[in-house]
């Protein structure tokens, strides 16, 4: 059987910010102007307050452990990490969002809830994707 | 709390309630297949023909055009609600406010799935362009129990549900299950069973995922008044809810409870005028193990937090305080997919006081299913009589 390989993403005209933002290793990510409100994913209106007064910006790249699953089944094109943990993160900002742990060993005694991490960037293909790394205390 | 109904209108009933003949494995059935076997089940159980149809509702695939025209019928008022497993108990939402329109006066929801041989079964596919194609694909999710399942950890270090806990979810329907002959899996298990089973999603085992099985079945709802008249006792549908939450799990807003559920719930029972205290029998969609645990603490059952202890101290298995999921569930039972249409079988078997593991005439079920990841909700207050 041929190897499968993973997803990529396809941005579309209101997340094309947010990749070309990976591309240049930045995670940008957007906010509302009105009620000062960070979000992801990405789309042009704050979902706390509905205001078309959006921005982009730099977010720190800093975020913690909030939960994840170690995956013994692997999706097609992972099958040489499995297992491998699948995470939730909570950005510094405040905004969540699903992604890989690299540089730490999936499993439970590694993988800490609440553990600091900061951004990293992988190449897939055309696409730059953010995974999280983790970070020492205080720095980024 | 005894706050009088609101949404006061013309009572509904299921007038007929059927499954396929099987459930489990049948490559000898395509998809659409098991819609028309339930649909034909269903309508006979109501003592009605598929002439008396004019209202028809099922998930978009195959969706209410093709079921209709398979069956022969052309209805005036059709629904294609389709957001998960819980699809089902909207449409029986849908259906109650298309009766009381005058849209229709009786409503099939039929649900087939070739969930386990995949027969004429519409292909799995994620979009790569769509929010969930972007942002979770990539990691390398792969269908529910890499998905479904990612809140949990987050619940257990807040709350302190114990993997002992959680394994005992499936211990206890699994007593249930030993009761039911359609059951797929019926033999005693213990937590050490459970625990010992495979690791598909760290924290989940096997035994703690629902099984993956082809089958179907239907409903008939029409007025409490014309279902008085037909052949099956009629079940009222006292109070219905629906809400959605999200579409990807990472932007579940709290990983620790399911606002949708308590929404849901919330509105359900405010119009059937009930409590937790009024409810003999529970049906809480059970994808995974920990399904359950949310559903008691966001319909009231217990508090926050309790929802695994309440389990694991015996009360919602046979002989307990709040028998749930007695079918045996997602977890023993059958789960095709899109679950939800068993769920609302077994309340409807137990208010007839025909299931296989009968309760002591129960007056009232509810029924909660789940749709998606966390996505979406349908609760369904059932009753044996009228409000």
């Amino acid at each position: 059987m041929a190897t499968r390989s993973k997803a990529v993403p396809v941005p579309t005209p209101e997340t094309r910010p947010y990749w070309d933002g990976c591309a240049a290793g930045e995670l940008r990510i957007q906010r509302c102007t009105d009620c000062g409100e960070a979000y992801f994913y990405p789309r042009p209106l704050c979902p706390s307050c509905g205001s078309r007064a959006v921005e982009w910006f730099t977010a720190s790249g800093r975020a913690t452990l909030y939960s994840y699953v170690i995956n013994h089944r692997p999706a097609p094109g992972f099958e040489e990490e499995a297992p491998y943990a699948i995470a939730v993160v909570q950005l510094a900002e405040g905004p969540r969002m699903m992604t890989n742990l690299v540089g730490v060993p999936a499993t439970p005694e590694d993988l800490v809830l609440d553990m600091p991490l900061r951004v990293a960037f992988e190449q897939r293909g055309e696409i730059t994707l953010p995974v999280f790394t983790p970070a020492e205390e205080g720095r980024s | 709390m005894t706050s009088a109904a609101t949404g006061a209108g013309v009572g509904v009933a299921i007038a007929g309630a059927a499954e396929t003949d099987e459930v489990g494995r049948l490559p000898g059935h395509s998809t659409l297949a098991l819609h028309v076997e339930g649909a034909l089940n269903a309508v006979a159980d109501a003592g009605l023909s598929l002439k008396d149809i004019d209202g028809i509702a099922t998930v978009a695939a195959p969706g209410p055009v093709q079921v209709a025209h398979a069956l022969g019928i052309q209805p005036d008022w059709m629904d294609g609600t389709g957001v998960g497993g819980t699809s089902f108990l909207l449409h029986v939402r849908h259906a109650v406010a298309a009766i009381r329109a005058g849209y229709a006066t009786t409503v099939l929801i039929t649900h087939g799935e070739s969930g386990r041989s995949r027969v004429g079964a519409p292909p799995y596919r994620t979009d790569p362009a769509s929010p969930l194609g972007q942002f979770e694909a990539p990691y390398g999710t792969l269908g529910p129990t890499t998905t479904f399942t990612i809140p949990l950890l987050r619940y257990m270090k807040d709350y302190g549900l114990t993997h002992e806990q959680l394994a005992y979810v499936a211990v206890a329907q699994r007593q249930w299950a030993a009761k039911n002959p359609r059951a797929m899996f019926r033999d005693i298990i213990s937590v050490e069973d459970v625990l010992a089973s495979r690791m598909v999603a760290y924290p989940f085992h096997l035994l703690e995922c629902c099984l993956v099985t082809d089958g179907g079945g239907a409903l008939v709802v029409t007025t409490a008044e014309r279902a008085a008249d037909l052949a099956r006792p009629p079940v009222h549908v006292l109070g219905t809810g629906e809400a959605s939450e999200t579409p990807m799990i990472s932007q579940m807003p709290d990983f620790t409870e399911s606002g949708m559920f308590r929404r849901a719930g919330r509105k359900a029972f405010a119009e059937a005028g009930i409590t937790t205290d009024d409810v003999d029998h529970l049906m809480v969609y059970d994808a995974f193990a920990h399904v359950p645990i949310y559903g008691l603490e966001a319909l009231g059952f217990v508090g926050k937090g309790e929802g695994g202890p309440f389990i694991a101290e015996g009360n919602t298995e046979p002989g307990g305080v709040l028998p749930l999921n007695t079918n045996g569930g997602g977890l023993s039972y059958t789960h095709t997919g899109m679950y939800g249409m068993f769920a609302i079988q077994e309340g409807v078997r137990q208010l007839r006081g025909e299931a296989a593991a009968q309760l002591d005439a129960p007056e009232i079920s509810v029924v909660l299913g789940n749709g998606g990841m966390f996505a979406a909700c349908g609760v369904l207050v059932l009753g044996r009589h009228p409000k």
